[in-house]
Order: structure tokens, then sequence, then C-alpha cells
């Protein structure tokens, strides 16, 4: 019974999902068309008659009306086909294949950074709000939001690797190829992306932790004589573990979009160099892949996040 | 109701020699917010002997919860200075070591409180939250404990504890939930349970089976009781004894018997006629007019003389508390000359 409206929610939760991943990769598509420039006078090359970018148009299906190119991409999309990109006639998928592991890898790597820092520091801040501990690590959490990550980056490379010659400056290695490889490529574009994101997870869980600290069911611990970490760790923890959750969730979605900056200033061959290039170039049929591909991982996440807040919290609702 | 017996680890001859000297012993406790005049209690004095139900009784706002609270230093730490002794078996818990006071509360002095939803933990099961509260006095492995767990639930008149063990808070009712805080306060057989307005959140149906439920413990187990409530009718019911509390000081201390047939505080008499039920069938239920002063506001002399029907230009100084027989005292100047009504002609 339980089991089965467990099933049905997430479902549930999935058919909403369908809408979403339609409005947004339409949005994006009208968005690309109202772009100036023309994809077949780039194709056709220099003096090219008109004849032939008329052609070139034909052959792309640029000459049918905005709506009809739109839904040949969706309903190619449902049959499992991404299309080709325009400009090197390679198959959409398998550039996003190549790409996506890089940019997760970075991505993954920042959201561990921002957890297994900003968490500790988050439960240090907590446990005496208002000490010095907690207005310096205040203080250097706002610097973490301010900082625009790009910068840092650069701060990272011009040190690390040019100076240090500690880690390689610009690239990217397969996890298939070799682990360490690709782990040295993705520290520092780890590190630079996650800086706003260890200062943003340990101030919420602050703000949560100070506010279950003083609560009334805390009162009774301590009533029944629970020590202090006992208190912190074992049943703080779990009453926070919900907002932490949600964070690490938006968090995520987030660090997906701010990988295009990173990417290009560590020259990495992700989804966001990926969607960039196309983009400059009206390459549609790639920009509108990556997008699609963006929208299911935020859809998934978010799916991933509605099932945990099940397991970590009795109280919502069956 | 079915109650059995609490674990007790105190010989008869043993309570029978402590007899002589209380259990609890609070002196002059006063609390003071930082940088505040006034304090928001002053000079509490009282006594519990060991076994003794006594209650606190007293309007909102006039100090008796965090008298309660803190006994067990459980006031939020920052903001308020307290001072005075609160002495547990001679012991002075305000001079005691974190890890000194953490052996005394749930072990020796337990607490319940107003609200059991929000008092619970709401991501454990109450089962985990009361073996924990074992586990956190004896050396006990978690089956043992989980089996002592369930023993209290059944003692404290729940059905299926071996099933409502797995419950989380938010799928109990009201009176269930605070069923299973007096559970997890009594499961480590304290000496002194306190009990913070322990009803006042509940259904009224469900009121009194939790007072007779504490009642029957307290006489069954030789727990003694710190019933805190600003209902007389509860205590009177429940308790041996009576504190009333006014404004942050303690203005009567006397048995209930006492109390309800003569009271010597114009305070108590005022709120024993307005209770309901004994109060006279007809007409208009008497009330105490106005309010407890802000601390802004706090009159000098007897805090209570602007609403006392009494009061003359002698309550304009300190009235302290004064006895008025063998077990009787009163913070009130006019005692001797006044006859009050009780609930009780």
């Amino acid at each position: 019974m339980i089991g089965s409206t467990k099933q049905n929610a997430i479902l549930r939760r999935l058919a909403q999902a369908i809408p979403v991943v339609v409005i947004a990769t339409f949005l994006v598509f009208s968005l690309l068309k109202l772009v100036p420039g023309d994809i077949a006078v780039t194709l056709a090359g220099d003096n090219a008659s008109d004849a032939r970018i008329a052609e070139i148009r034909q052959i792309y299906g640029l000459d049918q009306p905005f709506l009809g190119q739109y839904f040949s991409w969706l309903g190619n999309v449902v049959q499992g086909d991404l299309s080709r990109s325009l400009l090197s006639g390679e198959s959409v998928g398998a550039s996003i294949a190549r790409s996506f592991p890089n940019t997760l890898l970075i991505v993954v790597l920042a959201i561990l950074i921002a957890l297994v820092l900003g968490i500790p520091l988050g439960v240090v801040s907590a446990s005496r709000p208002g000490g010095v501990i907690d207005t310096i690590l205040l203080a250097i959490g706002s610097l973490g939001i301010a900082v625009p990550n790009f910068w840092l980056a650069m701060l990272l490379v011009s040190f690390f690797a040019l100076n240090m010659n500690w880690l390689p400056a610009t690239g990217a290695v397969p996890l298939t190829t070799s682990i360490s490889g690709a782990l040295a490529h993705a520290i520092l574009p780890a590190v630079a992306l996650a800086a706003g994101g260890v200062a943003e997870v340990m101030r919420q869980l602050r703000s949560s932790l100070v506010e279950i600290l003083g609560s009334q069911h805390v009162r009774t611990l301590h009533a029944k004589g629970l020590s202090p970490s006992a208190i912190l760790w074992r049943h703080s923890l779990k009453n926070v573990s919900v907002n932490l959750l949600t964070v690490t969730s938006l968090l995520f979605n987030r660090l997906f979009a701010a990988t295009v900056v990173i990417e290009a200033v560590f020259a990495i061959p992700g989804m966001g160099s990926l969607v960039v290039k196309a983009a400059m170039n009206r390459d549609f049929p790639v920009v509108q892949g990556v997008v699609f591909v963006m929208v299911l991982v935020v859809v998934g996440v978010n799916l991933l996040t509605d099932i945990l807040y099940r397991v970590f919290d009795p109280r919502v609702a069956r | 109701m079915n109650i059995g017996e609490f674990q007790t680890d105190r010989s008869p001859s043993g309570q029978k020699a402590a007899m002589e000297t209380p259990l609890l012993d609070v002196r002059d406790l006063s609390l003071r917010i930082a940088g505040n005049e006034t304090p928001l209690i002053r000079d509490v004095s009282f006594s519990v002997r060991p076994g003794e139900r006594v209650g606190i009784v007293g309007e909102s706002g006039c100090g008796k919860t965090m008298t309660g609270l803190s006994i067990l230093r459980l006031l939020p730490p920052i903001g308020i200075a307290a001072s005075g002794q609160v002495l547990f078996e001679g012991e002075d818990l305000f001079a005691l070591s974190p890890g000194g006071l953490r052996a005394v509360r749930g072990r020796d002095i337990a607490m319940i409180f107003q609200e059991p939803m929000s008092a619970l933990d709401p991501v454990f099961t109450v089962g985990e939250q009361i073996a924990e509260a074992y586990r956190a006095h004896f050396a006990a492995s978690a089956t043992e404990a989980r089996a002592r767990a369930m023993d209290a639930l059944a003692r404290v008149g729940i059905p299926a504890p071996d099933k409502r063990y797995f419950d989380y808070p938010h799928q109990l009712s009201g009176g269930m939930r605070q069923r299973v805080m007096i559970a997890m306060a009594l499961i480590c057989s304290p000496k002194l349970l306190i009990a913070d307005e322990p009803t006042t959140a509940l259904d009224v149906t469900v009121q009194s089976q939790i007072t007779d439920l504490l009642r029957d413990i307290s006489e069954r187990t030789g727990t003694a009781l710190l019933f805190i409530t600003h209902d007389l009718g509860v205590v009177a019911e429940t308790c041996t004894r009576v504190i009333t509390m006014y404004a942050g000081e303690v203005v009567e201390d006397a048995p209930v018997d006492d109390i309800l047939l003569a009271p010597r505080h114009p305070y108590t008499s005022g709120l024993l006629r307005s209770l309901p039920g004994l109060s006279p069938r007809r007409g208009k239920l008497p009330f105490i007019p106005g309010r407890v002063p802000s601390l802004a506001a706090m009159p000098v002399g007897c805090r209570f003389r602007e609403r006392c029907s009494h009061a003359v230009p002698a309550c304009e100084v300190y009235q302290r508390m004064e006895p008025v027989g063998p077990m009787h005292s009163t913070r009130c100047g006019r005692a001797g000359e006044l006859s009050l009504m009780g609930a009780v002609h």
C-alpha cells in the first residue's frame, strides 16, 4: 500500500517533468531563431550564390515553418535521435556523450568539496553563534559568495598551474583513460566552482542548526541528560538534513550552469564549451541537444531530491 | 488504568530517613535579564520532600515555568543570569559541572513539557527517543534499551507498545504523545519529576487521564512531583501541597487542604473563587480584575496590591513570607486580620 503510493508519487513527478522539458526546449529554440545571422550563409561558404544558400536551407529543413522545425526535432528526440550538428555533421548524441563526463566530474567534485568543507564549518559556526569563530567564518563566507568564480579560477591557474607547476592549467582527461589524470585536471576547476558553494552550505547549515538547537525538542534532549555531541551530531544534523538536501540540489543545478564560464577559463571540452561554440555558430541542433540533456539533469536531480526527502523526514506525506 | 511498578532503587528505609531533609530545596532563586533592574523571578524559595507532590500555580507570566526550567538549568544560556541555590539532596545544581549536571538530568530529575508535539524530536521514532534516554544513563545494549522502552510505553497506558515504539511523534494523538513524554521521563526511575503545564495543550477529556496517570505513578513509585500549572483545580486533585506564585514571587505555600479551606493570601483566594467547578452555581464567575504587572511597571511593596480589594497603605512596603500555621506561610501583611474566601465553605 505504502509502496504503491510512493511509486505513484514518483510517476506523477515524472509526468510533471514532460511539459517542463517541452517548454524549456521550445523557449531555447525560439530564442535561437531570434538571434541575427543565418547558418545557411555560413555553411554555403564565401561568395556562394543565393541559389546555393536556398538549396542548403532546403537540405537542412531551414526553410520549414518555425513550429514545423521544432516539432520535427522533438519527434526525433522522442525516437532517441538528437540529430546531427549542422557544422560538423557529427551526431549530437555522440558530442554530448564525449563532453558530458568532463562536466559531470567537475560538478560532482565541486559539490563534494562544498559539502566536506561546508558542513563542518557550518556546525562549528552554529555551536557558538555570535562567537569569534562564527563572526570570522561569516565574513569569509560572504567573501566566498561575492568572489566571481572565473576570477578565482584565473588566480588558481596562475598560482598552482603556472607558478608552482603542480597541476595542469588546461584541458581534461577522461576518467576511463586515467583516474589520477582526470582528477588532476578537474581539481582546480572544481575548487573555483565550489568556493561559493562552500559558503552557501556553511551559512544555510548554520542558520538551520541555530534554529534547531534553540528548539523545544532539543531542550527535551538536554533534559534527558544527553551529551552535547549526541544532540548536535545525532539529532540536530538529522533534523536539518532536509534543508541541507535542498541546498545541495539547488547548488548542483546551479553549478551545472556555472561550468560554462569555468570550462572556458580552463579550456575544458565539456557541455559548457560545447553549447557556447554551437550558439556562436547558430548550430541549433547542438544547442537544443545540450539544453535537452541539461533539463533532464535538473529534472532528475529534483526527482532524486524528492525521493530523498521521504527518506530523511518521516513527516513528508506518503 | 493499568499501571505497573516503575523500577526504583530506593529502599523504603532510606526513603524514611530522607523524609527529614528535603529532596529539592530551592533557596532565594532569582533570575534577571542582563542589564535589567527588576528580576523576572525574585527570591523564590521552596522545597519538595521525597515522594511529595507539590503544585506551583499562578497566572501566565508569573514565573512558574521559568522556575521549573531553571531547576535543571534549561533556560536559554544567553541573556539570563540566575542567582541563589537549587539544592538536590544537598548538592547545589547551580554549582555542578556540565558533566555533573548531565548525570542528574533525566536520571535523578526528569521533566515533561507543555507541548508534547514540539517537545519530541520529529525525525526519530518515539521508541528510539525513550530508549536513548535510558542509554544516556545506563550501560545497556540496544536490545535491552528497546525492551525497557516498550515496557515503559505499556506502563503509561499505551496499547500495543511493540508497534507504537516505531511510530513517529506526528503519528500519535496529543494525549499519546504526552504519555510518551511521561514514559521517557520515568524510564530512569527519577526521584523527582517536574511537569511543566503537562495538560494545557491537551483536550479536556485527556487532561484528567494524564493528571491521574501522574498521580498514580507518583504514589506507586514514590517519585516526587513538581506540578506546574495555572489550574488550581488540577493541583487540588493531584498534589498534596500548593505554592502560589505571583509576578515572580512565591506568595503562599501550604498543604492543599489548608489552602482550599482557608487561603491566607488574597491572590490565592481570587484564583480559587474563579474556578468554575468550585464557585456558586448561579451568577457570574468571579475573576481577578487587571493583569500581572509588567517588569517595567512592577509596584514597590506587595506586587498584588493594585489588583487587591484588601489593599491598604501598609501594603506599599516590602512583604516577606511569614508563617501563619505549622505548614502554611504567606506573603501578606494583613493575613492575620483578613478572613479570605476559600473553595470549600
